[in-house]
């Protein structure tokens, strides 16, 4: 149990270094790694882990949480969530405060302005992309189109438009 | 974009504060966490303006890790030191954690109804229209000038719309980002 859960913080340590782009980026090696590698899993729980995570709201690396959990049960969820999460964390706590002791500095002035648009593009970019891959018939597309539209022009909850959005497609079984 | 400095938070905000906040962003972050992050961030709570906040989100863009939790560790340890970093990433964890565990212990009964799956699909067209809008909306409300509309539409296009690979995409993007930004600056 023990060599599991270190070879779990191992593995996932390693990771979280260089999770540049977050847990999607990453997803082929955690496979490798999980699935291959050390055989915790097979290719149908690991497909359905990922399912279940971003069926659940929150961060997505409560995916990698959830594996921790499937492999070695709570310890194996604590291990998991705290190795992928402090060494990327740390680098962010550091890198954060160096940003403030040089805010007036010329060039984190440049940085800071530069980052803005790669921030919008990567999001613009990512919601494009989740389009593709959920939107299958004429109803999603319109779900998905209706709900920017709704968050576009209004300060409003989206969590309506979440709802709605649900609803319409249970009704959509039904009706068409 | 005007280079005004960014200014820093207005008054500092409380731990309890910080908790709750991240708290309701992780328990409402359907399908990715950054439009829900921006919608108590920004026009819930005004912690930030929007450029603060796409500020914070390039940064954690550009470092490893998930970028909307390293934005919420800047605004942690801006706020209430190490220990805000703490209640931020408690907050955004505690009740995904829970229910990611309870949805596993169900899936195999659930995932088979029909109208579930409906749903959930459903709820996942209407998260990427979310992260779309919101998107946009950041795009209006900031309103970039020509040089970074260039930077944001490269990364846009090469990502959503040819399928490029994330990391190879920002190593080359920043980069050129930073430079033209910095000529920009010096006319």
């Amino acid at each position: 149990m023990t060599g599991v859960l270190l070879e779990l913080a191992r593995t996932f340590a390693l990771l979280s270094l260089v999770s540049i782009g977050g847990i999607n980026a990453l997803l082929p090696e955690i496979h490798r790694q999980i699935v291959d590698v050390h055989g915790w899993m097979t290719d149908q729980a690991f497909a359905n882990a990922f399912a279940i995570a971003n069926a659940s709201p929150g961060p997505n690396i409560i995916f990698v949480s959830l594996i921790g959990w499937q492999v070695a049960g709570l310890p194996g969820l604590l291990v998991s969530t705290l190795a992928i999460l402090i060494p990327s964390s740390t680098l962010a706590y550091f890198a954060g405060r160096a940003l403030t002791r040089w805010s007036h500095h010329p060039a984190v002035a440049v940085l800071r302005d530069a980052l803005i648009p790669v921030a919008l593009g990567l999001m613009l970019a990512s919601g494009v992309s989740m389009m593709r891959t959920v939107d299958r018939d004429v109803v999603t597309v319109l779900i998905s189109l209706a709900t920017a539209a709704f968050v576009y022009t209004t300060r409003r909850n989206p969590l309506w438009a979440l709802s709605a959005g649900a609803l319409v497609n249970v009704a959509a079984l039904h009706v068409l | 974009m005007q280079h005004e400095p960014s200014a820093p938070p207005r008054r500092n905000i409380g731990k309890a504060e910080l908790f709750f906040g991240f708290l309701k962003i992780g328990l409402l972050g359907f399908g990715g966490i950054a439009p829900w992050a921006r919608h108590i961030i920004v026009e819930e709570k005004r912690w930030l303006t929007d450029r603060e906040f796409a500020e914070l989100l390039g940064v954690g863009q550009v470092l490893p890790g998930p970028n909307v939790m390293n934005a919420s560790i800047l605004i942690g340890d801006r706020n209430q030191g190490l220990i805000g970093v703490v209640l931020c990433l408690l907050g955004q964890l505690v009740m995904p954690l829970i229910i990611v565990v309870a949805l596993a212990v169900f899936y195999d009964r659930v995932a088979s109804v029909p109208e579930v799956n409906a749903a959930l699909i459903g709820a996942a067209a209407a998260s990427a229209g979310l992260v779309l809008g919101t998107a946009l909306k950041m795009v209006r409300n900031i309103r970039p000038t020509l040089l970074p509309l260039g930077i944001g539409a490269a990364g846009f296009a090469a990502i959503g719309l040819l399928r490029w690979p994330l990391v190879p995409v920002v190593l080359v993007l920043v980069p050129l980002a930073i430079v033209a930004t910095w000529l920009a600056r010096r006319r």
